[in-house]
């Protein structure tokens, strides 16, 4: 299918299922409770309609995900994104990188560092402490095991304290599972407008 | 309520009460804790569907495995049943069984190569007889474990490092 995106945006785009999402109205109570269905908030996307096929999961995975990405102290914000985005690159979640990328962006107000990592990659070249945070994150996204004490002491060497690593292993880490889901459960694609 | 010390991957990392950085790791006890409660949730859930949680547990060890984690693996060796025991086997292709195979075929590939994955992929477990719910099951086992596993590993060398 060639509307499928595989370049790297800052612009959101849609996602379509390879998997086919439940239907809100057939939901039992135990989808629509891990959903966080309301008569208030009946928006579902799609992403979430396909997870709630594993609703036991789906229930666990969001109050996680926002925790790790957006609970008080430790890294900033921002740095967790880049982290977010770092490993988004090596699994190439298109969607998944938009999304972060453009949080970065707004939240570092800053669009050079995100031009640079979708231009060359894993080999982007940036300020010394992004660059020390986006690439532990490449590294520890591609091969685990080879992560050593040297990266971490590149960490400290960049200037992060030990809460701000425990941060960035948590949502570099965090991202090798939503890439896993949002990569292979679907596709991104252009927003029809 | 679970102590942040003893969830399966501060367990696994080696890290402990008496380690400087246990007072770092208090200060996110929850997410470790929420990371035990996701652990538990694709791993025993109520609901197995298609995957026992015997097959779960062996399919962990063996994503484990191939990211040379030995102490998350041993963690989950100890949770497989007999029946399900060669499926951790990284080696072994699920044999004559053609829907075991193609659940450990997409496990591998999301697991080490998961950039790889494309829509026929999704379509060789539909043809294999993966019903739509086990796909999601399977899919969401791989992926926490892929986290669970960077997590451990990073959580082991700050304690080496830090």
């Amino acid at each position: 299918m060639s509307d499928v995106l595989h370049d790297f945006t800052t612009t959101v785009p849609h996602w379509r299922p390879r998997v086919t999402p439940i239907k809100l109205e057939d939901a039992t109570p135990d989808q629509l409770d891990a959903l966080k269905v309301t008569p208030s908030n009946t928006k579902v996307s799609d992403y979430v309609l396909v997870l709630a096929r594993d609703s036991e999961t789906l229930r666990e995975r969001t109050p996680l995900f926002n925790a790790i990405m957006y609970n008080r102290g430790g890294m900033s914000r921002a740095e967790r994104e880049l982290g977010a985005v770092g490993t988004s690159v090596v699994n190439r979640c298109v969607y998944c990188a938009a999304v972060h990328a453009s949080r970065y962006n707004v939240l570092a107000k800053d669009t050079g560092v995100m031009e640079r990592i979708f231009t060359d990659e894993d080999k982007a070249e940036l300020d010394p402490r992004q660059q020390a945070i986006f690439d532990f994150s490449v590294k520890l996204s591609q091969t685990p095991p080879e992560v050593s004490k040297a990266d971490m002491e590149a960490l400290k060497a960049a200037g992060l304290d030990p809460a701000e690593i425990l941060d960035l292993v948590l949502s570099s880490a965090l991202f090798g599972w939503a890439n896993r889901l949002m990569h292979t459960l679907g596709d991104p694609v252009e927003k029809e407008d | 309520m679970t102590d942040f010390l003893n969830t399966a991957a501060v367990h696994a990392s080696g890290l402990s009460a008496n380690h400087s950085l246990a007072a770092v790791l208090s200060g996110r006890d929850d997410i470790l804790v929420m990371t035990e409660q996701a652990h538990n949730a694709a791993l025993t859930p109520d609901e197995p569907g298609g995957l026992s949680h015997g097959e779960r547990a062996a399919l962990r060890c063996r994503m484990a495995r191939q990211n040379a984690e030995t102490a998350l693996a041993d963690h989950f060796a100890d949770l497989m049943d007999a029946a399900s025991s060669e499926i951790a086997d990284p080696e072994f292709d699920g044999g004559a069984d053609a829907r075991l195979a193609a659940i450990l075929r997409h496990t591998d590939l999301v697991t080490s190569d998961a950039k790889s994955v494309v829509a026929g992929d999704i379509d060789v477990l539909k043809g294999a007889g993966v019903s739509e719910d086990d796909i999601v099951r399977l899919s969401e086992l791989i992926a926490f474990i892929s986290y669970q596993i960077r997590l451990t590993i990073g959580l082991r060398l700050m304690g080496d490092a830090l």
